[in-house]
C-alpha cells in the first residue's frame, strides 16, 4: 500500500479494533499504540518524494501539515490517556470515543492528502461526523446541544461544499475530459484557465462558504466555541489543531484552481474579508469570555482569520505567513488545550473566574500554560510571532490600508490574552478540588504541553532547513 | 417541438416534481405528512437518476437509482414515522417564520436560483444547466426548511431534502465520477444514524423533540 494510503487506514483499522475494546486502561494504550506508529509514517512522508498517486498527492503544501498533524494526534493521544480514566466512560462510550477519535485523525489526514475534491469531500465529511461524536460522548444536554448544532451547520456546509465540488467538475468537463481528471486537483488547476469563468465563480462561493465553516471563519464560526467547550478536552486540542486547519487546506487548495483562471472574481478579496471579520468579531468576543475553553476557542477563529488574510493577500511572503501560522497555531493551541484541561480537573471547574495564581501551587503546569498563552498571543520568539510579523511587513508592501483593521484585531486580542494570562496564571490562587489527579496523570498532560511549546520554539527561531525550504516551496505554488 | 427532446422534458418534469414537493415540505405543519412527502421526493429522485442514467448509457447510475429507492424513499422514511409514532408527535409543530411568508421567500430563492445558474451556464449543455438549476432551488428550499423549523426531527427531514437536491445536480452533470454519488449516498445514511442518535438522547432528556428547550443549556448562559 503507498505511504499515503498507510496514513489514512492505519488510524481507521486502529478505529475497528478500538471499537471492541471496551477496557478503558488497554483502550487508551492501543490508542497510544497507533498514533505512535501514524507518528513515525507522518515523519517518514517528509522524506517522500512527493507527487499524485491515483486519488492523493504529497506536496510541499500537506506533507508538513500532515506529519504534524501526526505528532499532535500522538501527544494528544498521551493525554487523553491521562484524562479519560477520570470522565467516567461506561464501556460503549469508551469504545465510541477512542474509534472516533482514531477515525477522525485518518479522516483528517486523508482531507489534507488527497488530490480528488470528492474524495478529500468525503475525507472532510468523515472527519465531522466522528467529531460530533466525540463531542456528543458525554451526553450530558449541553454536550448534546453543542454537537447537535454542529452537525446541523457543519452538516448543511458540507452539503454547499459538495454542491460547489458538482460545479466545479461542471466547468472542467469540457477541457479535461470526463470521469477521474475532472475532479484531481492537479488537472483542474492545469485546466482552469480555459474553463467557464462563470461556473468557476460560482463553485467557489459554494465551496469557501462549505469548507469556511469548518475552518471557523467568521459569520460561519457560531458552532466552534460550544464544540469546544463541551466533550472530553483531548476533542478541543484535537479540532482547533487539525480540523480547522484541514478545512482551511481544501479553502487553499480550490483558491489555487480558481485563481489559474485570469477570468474569476478577486478570490483573495473574499479571503481577506473573511479573515479580516474573523479576527476583529473574535478580539472582540475575547473580552467577554468567562470559560477558558470557550476563551481558547475564540481565538482559534481569530488565527483561522490570520491565516486567510495571509492567503487572501497572496504572494509568497503572505502565504509563508499564512503557512507557518497554522502550524504553530496548532502546535500551541493544542498544548493551551492540555494545559487547560489539567488545570480545570485540578480546579473542578473550567471557568476562569475559578482557575487563578497556577503558578504559585502548581508551577509546572502554570509556568507551561504562561508561556503558552504568551505564545498563541503573538509573543516572540515563538512561531506566532514570526508569522504575525511576517504578515504585517507583506500587508504593509501589498495593501497598506488594511494596517490599522489588522493591527487593531491583533492588538485587543493580544490585550484580552494577556489580561487572561494574568488572570489565569498569576494573581491569588483559588482553592484545588478536592479529588485531584494523581501524579502519573499530571505528567501525561505536562510533558505534552512543555513538548509543544519546544516545538513551537524551534518553528519559530530555529526551523530545519529542509522543512523552510518545503514551506518556502509550498508557498510559492500557491502563488 | 420534435422527439428528440422528450428525453429532456422527462428530466425536467422530474426535476421540477422534486421541486413542487419542497414547497410542499415548507408549508406542511404535520409531522407524518412531511415525512410523506420527503418519501416522495426521494422515490422521484430514483426515477430521476435512472431516467439520465438511461440517457446517458450511464450503468452506474442505476445503482444510485436503487440506493436512493431503498434510502430515501423506503428505509428513512420508515425509521421516521417510527420515531415519530415512539415520541407521540402526531401533531402540528411551530414554525419560526409564518407559512406565508416562508412561501414568499421560497419562490424568491428560486427565482434567485435561475437568476445566479442560468447566466453562468450559458456554455454548459442546455439539459445541465436547466437541471442545475432546479437542484440549486430544491438545495435552497431544504435550507430555508431547516431554517424555519425549530423542531429536530424537522431539520433533519431539511437536510435531507438538501442532499436530494445534490444528488440531482450529480446525476444530472454527465460523467460525473462516481464516487461522489456512491459516497453521498452512504453517507447520508450514516449522518441520518448520527441524528437518530441524537434525537434518542435529546428525547430521554426533555421528553420533546422541539430544540427550543435545548436554548436554556448553551455554555454561556448557564
Amino acid at each position: 500500500m503507498p505511504l499515503p494510503w498507510l496514513i489514512v487506514f492505519l488510524p481507521w483499522g486502529g478505529a475497528a479494533a478500538l471499537a471492541l475494546i471496551p477496557r478503558t486502561a488497554l483502550a487508551a494504550r492501543v490508542n497510544i499504540g497507533v498514533a505512535a506508529l501514524s507518528a513515525i509514517l507522518g515523519l517518514a512522508l517528509l522524506g517522500h518524494p512527493g507527487g499524485e498517486q491515483g486519488w492523493t498527492r504529497v506536496d510541499a503544501l500537506n506533507a508538513p501539515f500532515v506529519a504534524l498533524s501526526t505528532l499532535i494526534g500522538l501527544t494528544t493521544a498521551i493525554f487523553s490517556a491521562g484524562q479519560v480514566a477520570a470522565e467516567g466512560f461506561d464501556a460503549l462510550r469508551t469504545r465510541a470515543y477512542h474509534a472516533a477519535f482514531q477515525l477522525f485523525l485518518g479522516a483528517q489526514a486523508l482531507a489534507l492528502l488527497s488530490d480528488n475534491l470528492g474524495v478529500m469531500w468525503v475525507a472532510i465529511e468523515i472527519a465531522t461526523l466522528a467529531s460530533v461524536l466525540m463531542v456528543a460522548v458525554h451526553g450530558t444536554p449541553a454536550a448534546i446541544e453543542a454537537a447537535w448544532k454542529m452537525f446541523i451547520l457543519c452538516g448543511v456546509g458540507i452539503a454547499l461544499a459538495l454542491f460547489g465540488t458538482i460545479l466545479l467538475t461542471m466547468a472542467a468537463q469540457p477541457v479535461a475530459g470526463q470521469g477521474d481528471p475532472s475532479l484531481s486537483w492537479a488537472a483542474l488547476r492545469a485546466v482552469a484557465a480555459q474553463c467557464d469563468a462563470g461556473l468557476l465563480n460560482l463553485a467557489f462561493v459554494f465551496l469557501v462558504v462549505g469548507y469556511g465553516t469548518k475552518a471557523g471563519l467568521v459569520p460561519l464560526h457560531s458552532w466552534l466555541p460550544d464544540a469546544e467547550a463541551e466533550g472530553p478536552i483531548a476533542i478541543s486540542a484535537v479540532l482547533s489543531g487539525l480540523l480547522l486547519n484541514a478545512a482551511l487546506m481544501a479553502v487553499l487548495r480550490i483558491q489555487a484552481i480558481v485563481e489559474a483562471n485570469p477570468g474569476t472574481v478577486a478570490t483573495g478579496g473574499i479571503l481577506v474579508a473573511l479573515g479580516l471579520a474573523s479576527v476583529l468579531l473574535s478580539a472582540l468576543a475575547l473580552w467577554r469570555r468567562r470559560d477558558a475553553r470557550r476563551f481558547f476557542a475564540w481565538s482559534s477563529i481569530g488565527h483561522m482569520g490570520i491565516a486567510a488574510f495571509a492567503f487572501g493577500l497572496g504572494g509568497a511572503a503572505a502565504n509563508l505567513a499564512g503557512l507557518l501560522h497554522m502550524a504553530g497555531h496548532s502546535v500551541v493551541k493544542s498544548a493551551i488545550f492540555f494545559g487547560i484541561g489539567h488545570a480545570a480537573r485540578l480546579k473542578g471547574s473550567q471557568k476562569i473566574e475559578d482557575i487563578g495564581g497556577l503558578v504559585a501551587t502548581h508551577p509546572a503546569l502554570g509556568w507551561g500554560l504562561a508561556i503558552a498563552i504568551a505564545a498563541i498571543a503573538g509573543l516572540p520568539p515563538f512561531a506566532l510571532f514570526a508569522s504575525e510579523f511576517l504578515l504585517v511587513t507583506a500587508t504593509a508592501s501589498a495593501a497598506w490600508w488594511l494596517l490599522p483593521l489588522l493591527g487593531l484585531g491583533l492588538f485587543t486580542a493580544v490585550a484580552a490574552k494577556v489580561t487572561t494570562l494574568q488572570r489565569l496564571c498569576l494573581g491569588d490562587p483559588t482553592p484545588d478540588a478536592a479529588a485531584g489527579p494523581g501524579r502519573m496523570e499530571s505528567l501525561t498532560a505536562i510533558a505534552p504541553l512543555w513538548l509543544h511549546l519546544a516545538l513551537a520554539l524551534a518553528l519559530g527561531i530555529a526551523m530545519p532547513a529542509p522543512l523552510a525550504a518545503m514551506l518556502q516551496g509550498a508557498a510559492r505554488m500557491l502563488g | 417541438m420534435t422527439f428528440g427532446q422528450l428525453p429532456y422534458d422527462v428530466a425536467h418534469l422530474l426535476g421540477g416534481a422534486m421541486l413542487l414537493i419542497s414547497f410542499v415540505l415548507l408549508y406542511q405543519r404535520r409531522v407524518p405528512a412531511v415525512i410523506n412527502a420527503l418519501a416522495a421526493q426521494g422515490a422521484l429522485l430514483a426515477a430521476a437518476a435512472a431516467w439520465q442514467g438511461w440517457m446517458q448509457s450511464a450503468p452506474q447510475l442505476y445503482l444510485t437509482a436503487i440506493i436512493a429507492l431503498a434510502a430515501k424513499a423506503v428505509l428513512i422514511p420508515l425509521a421516521l414515522r417510527a420515531l415519530v409514532r415512539r415520541l407521540d408527535l402526531h401533531r402540528t409543530v411551530e414554525t419560526a417564520l409564518g407559512i406565508g411568508p416562508s412561501l414568499i421567500a421560497g419562490v424568491a430563492l428560486v427565482a434567485l436560483a435561475i437568476l445566479v445558474v442560468l447566466p453562468v451556464t450559458a456554455g454548459a449543455r442546455a439539459i445541465a444547466r436547466e437541471d442545475l438549476a432546479l437542484a440549486l432551488s430544491v438545495v435552497l428550499l431544504g435550507m430555508l426548511m431547516m431554517i424555519t423549523r425549530r423542531n429536530a426531527i424537522l431539520q433533519v427531514v431539511g437536510l435531507m431534502s438538501m442532499e436530494n437536491g445534490l444528488i440531482l445536480a450529480a446525476v444530472g452533470v454527465a460523467g460525473m465520477p462516481l464516487v461522489v454519488e456512491l459516497s453521498t449516498a452512504a453517507l447520508v445514511l450514516v449522518a441520518f444514524v448520527v441524528a437518530g442518535v441524537f434525537v434518542f438522547q435529546i428525547r430521554e432528556r426533555f421528553d420533546s423533540v422541539d430544540i427550543g428547550f435545548l436554548e436554556s443549556h448553551r455554555g454561556e448562559r448557564r
